[in-house]
């Protein structure tokens, strides 16, 4: 159905590079010299946009729309009208578009020092942004000695407080883990396999990996939970919480079955619970064959999406063993949803956050267990208020694929990316350069952490530790007082 | 108007310290005479005192100093003391009127000891016990607040001035072998006296000059741990984790210390292997209670004082030996007025505490 209209101007050369770049079909060349414009297949993924020598191309959204009405939008009366032609579940990707829930992150404001104690100037001065994440013992031990023994369990070791959440092979291209895996070695941070499992040919990023566990197992052997420095078990994902996986075995080619130890062809289907955790104390198993496969070595990651229940679920997943708990908000992006699950399922990041935080606080065990947030964070500012409001450190997925290019056109699950990134066609995935692509990661994520500095320094904090769950740091604007019980935090002006 | 735990308020202060390691006890007149000499880094709206070795007749009891709002505040907290505790001593605390210090609250001090079978039955040592009756009588009886209750020591303070403060309660009849000090210049009026420095728990008392950045964050990690932050002061965050660290997880003050001003990673790094391990885990297992921002404190302690700064000496802190006897305070003038001729004055680099101990302890 069309959304968009394409459109050029005389600027134009033919040189047909437009049409040679859209993977949709939307632009085809016509007797070898004149354009097609097939407006209905376009997706505004602005790869033609972006690669018109002259900058003849005009995307637009399409003007001709259904009659004005107060309930039923244009986008409503499109999807009965597709769903009545086609028996379907509407399919989605990338982040919910809940046109009515607040980004809590915008509506945050942050504190800085005037007078009574001084700034620092992170030019000047050290402004410390390494995190260690993992689980804390309850006390310290002494040896005969009286020399403090290291009792702590596996940590992880973070330059920034930023990683790259869970993408999987399969889902997105190996440039892009190729990407991933490097800037996070430059960057001294994580990336996360996702659960397609990891081609060998990263086995080298070792100790900067994380590798998932999901309900499909895809690719998961005694070496790869040990080709990592933790070890994640996805219970869900903000998108879809609830909902499995469904990776089409159009996409299941060559190496990407090879990795998932799925035939070549055949439907990767990644079930709704997993099959052995139907309950809490069966986490706690899990959590514990993991640690003795992994020799007690690995820190376990236990991720959730973000539903109403979130804060119980995260005591309970704390007392299973688990070292960190990863909690994948409302916002949180995705390669394929159900379109009602992405857009009506889950609670923001921002509100999950802070209530996790005060209730594992209430249970006096939050600095048993390190929080990692994710699910909408844009820039360096949510995560800066992401750590006020409790989180240890946050992880990054569609901000980082737009870092390699992609712009959001939210067709993951057609497996056509245009930019190379979410697709397994040999020809598109050859757009994306892992080299440039890691170049930019590192920036985004270098530029992000110089901000943080700024900000820090600016409130007079030298360490991100003592950011963490400091909410005398923020202050609301435009919210009610509901909101800000939850999320424990002043008005401004207070 | 809000009163000081309603509403937080951000303080410039001054602070100053005696020390005799020899144990000898002095009259309050000196530090008296080191605080005053400060005066405008205080604007009279806080002062107080701490001193150790002040009740050799009651040094096996825990010496409670209350602040009573109302006679039935007294009566309360009397009835709930009187339940848990032998209460060997009580009195007012004898005070002398100036002009200078108004609005003054009941101020009784009291000498008890824990009822044997209720501190047998409530399992605990008889420090945590107290220090759990203490915390909840700030919690739950309305008007009534502990300003001290360590053994063979004590706690002075009042809204006014710091020599005003020391007349009001002829601190010049005290003493002790340890002193602090404490100016304050609170940015609104805390309109409670309680607010006041120093603070303290069992035998922990705490002056602080700052405003620490990482408030919010340390308090929340010290709440968990059964600390209830009343006041909302740095000065109480800091008392709670010293307490914490030291009593609860068993670490020495030194260590404690590098938990609270850990050095930077960057040094951390340069250390040889066994400190960089050590103080690598104890940045790893306590993060939560690193204290950023300026502050300087002094920590007195049964037979000892500990004197601090943050890890970038963001507020001036300096010290000074003569003899037996070791001096701290927010500017050298305050030790000058005192001891013009030290043997040594120097000024404690960021993050590296000094501690003292009665020299007899230390042959122990």
């Amino acid at each position: 159905m069309r959304r968009y209209r394409i459109r050029k101007d005389e600027s134009c050369i033919l040189c047909l590079r437009c049409s040679r770049e859209c993977s949709f079909g939307a632009i085809e060349v016509k007797d070898g010299k004149a354009l097609l414009f097939n407006h209905e297949k376009c997706t505004d993924c602005q790869r033609c946009v972006t690669f018109c020598p002259t900058g003849a191309i005009y995307i637009t959204e399409d003007e001709n729309r259904f009659r004005e009405n107060s309930v039923f939008k244009d986008d409503d009366i499109k999807e009965i009208i597709l769903q009545a032609k086609t028996k379907g579940v509407l399919l989605s990707s990338m982040g919910a578009q809940g046109k009515n829930i607040p980004i809590y992150f915008d509506k945050i404001l942050l504190n800085a020092s005037q007078v009574t104690n001084p700034s620092i100037d992170p030019l000047r001065e050290p402004m410390e942004t390494s995190v260690f994440i993992g689980a804390r013992p309850a006390k310290i031990e002494r040896d005969a000695n009286g020399k403090i023994v290291d009792n702590l369990p596996p940590h992880l070791e973070l330059k920034t407080p930023i990683m790259f959440s869970a993408m999987s092979y399969g889902a997105i291209s190996l440039n892009v883990h190729k990407a991933l895996a490097s800037a996070s070695e430059a960057l001294g941070t994580y990336w996360n396999t996702g659960e397609g499992g990891l081609h060998e040919s990263l086995y080298k990023y070792k100790r900067n990996t994380i590798v998932q566990v999901a309900s499909g197992r895809f690719g998961v052997h005694e070496t790869y939970l040990n080709t990592a420095e933790a070890i994640e078990i996805k219970i869900g994902q903000g998108a879809k919480p609830g909902i499995g996986g469904h990776l089409t075995g159009k996409k299941i080619v060559g190496d990407v079955s090879k990795t998932r130890m799925v035939p070549e062809g055949l439907d990767a289907i990644s079930p709704a619970p997993h099959h052995d955790i139907y309950s809490i104390e069966d986490l706690a198993q899990l959590v514990m064959s993991i640690k003795e496969a992994t020799h007690f070595r690995k820190a376990v990651i236990v991720k959730v999406a973000a539903v109403h229940n979130i804060a119980p679920i995260a005591s309970g997943i704390a007392r299973s063993g688990a070292d960190i708990i990863a909690i994948d908000g409302y916002r949180g992006g995705t390669g394929a949803a159900p379109k009602r699950i992405r857009d009506n399922v889950g609670i923001p990041i921002e509100l999950a956050i802070a209530s996790v935080d005060e209730r594992l606080r209430e249970e006096k065990i939050r600095d048993r267990v390190s929080i990692v947030a994710s699910g909408g964070i844009r820039n360096s500012a949510d995560v800066f208020k992401a750590i006020a409001l409790g989180a240890d450190a946050v992880s990054i997925g569609t901000a980082a694929l737009c870092a390699l290019g992609c712009h959001i056109c939210a067709s993951c699950h057609t497996g056509k990316c245009a930019w190379g990134i979410a697709t397994q066609d040999p020809k598109l995935m050859e757009r994306l350069d892992p080299e440039k692509g890691a170049e930019h990661l590192v920036n985004l994520v270098s530029a992000w952490t110089s901000e943080i500095k700024e900000i820090m320094g600016g409130m007079g904090i030298n360490s991100i530790e003592a950011l963490r769950g400091n909410k005398m740091a923020l202050r609301g604007v435009d919210m009610n007082e509901k909101e800000l019980e939850i999320l424990g935090i002043k008005y401004a002006g207070e | 108007m809000k009163r000081e735990g309603e509403v937080r308020i951000s303080s410039g202060c001054a602070i100053s310290g005696i020390f005799c390691r020899d144990g000898r006890r002095i009259s309050g007149e000196a530090i008296k005479k080191s605080i005053a000499i400060m005066h405008n880094r205080s604007n009279g709206l806080g002062g107080g005192f701490a001193s150790y070795g002040i009740y050799p007749q009651y040094k096996d009891y825990f010496a409670l100093h209350i602040f009573y709002d109302t006679i039935s505040a007294r009566e309360e907290a009397e009835r709930f003391l009187d339940k848990r505790f032998d209460i060997i001593n009580l009195s007012k605390i004898p005070t002398r009127q100036s002009g200078k210090i108004t609005d003054a609250p009941l101020i009784w001090r009291y000498f008890i000891t824990p009822l044997p079978h209720l501190l047998q039955d409530s399992q605990l040592d008889e420090m945590e016990y107290t220090s759990k009756a203490t915390i909840k009588i700030n919690e739950s009886i309305k008007g009534a607040y502990v300003v001290s209750c360590g053994k063979d020591m004590g706690v002075f303070k009042a809204v006014g001035y710091p020599e005003d403060v020391a007349d009001f309660y002829r601190i010049e009849e005290y003493e002790g072998y340890s002193w602090t000090a404490h100016g304050r210049y609170p940015t609104n009026t805390p309109g409670w006296w309680a607010g006041s420095h120093p603070f303290s728990l069992l035998d922990l008392t705490v002056v602080h000059n700052g405003e620490i950045s990482s408030y919010d964050a340390n308090r929340r990690a010290v709440e968990m741990y059964g600390y209830s932050c009343n006041l909302l002061t740095d000065t109480e965050v800091i008392t709670y984790i010293i307490d914490y660290l030291t009593r609860k997880q068993g670490l020495t003050l030194k260590e404690c210390s590098e938990v609270i001003a850990a050095p930077f990673w960057t040094t951390i790094a340069l250390k040889d292997e066994e400190e960089r391990e050590r103080f690598s885990y104890l940045r790893k297992m306590y993060s939560s209670f690193l204290i950023t921002g300026p502050f300087s404190i002094l920590v007195g302690f049964k037979g000892g004082m500990m004197a601090l700064n943050d890890r970038l000496k963001l507020r001036s802190l300096v010290a000074a030996e003569k003899g037996n006897t070791v001096y701290f305070s927010s500017e050298e003038a305050a030790i000058r007025v005192i001891e013009e001729n030290p043997d040594r004055i120097w000024a404690p680099r960021g993050g590296d505490a000094v501690i003292v101990t009665l020299d007899k302890e230390n042959k122990q």
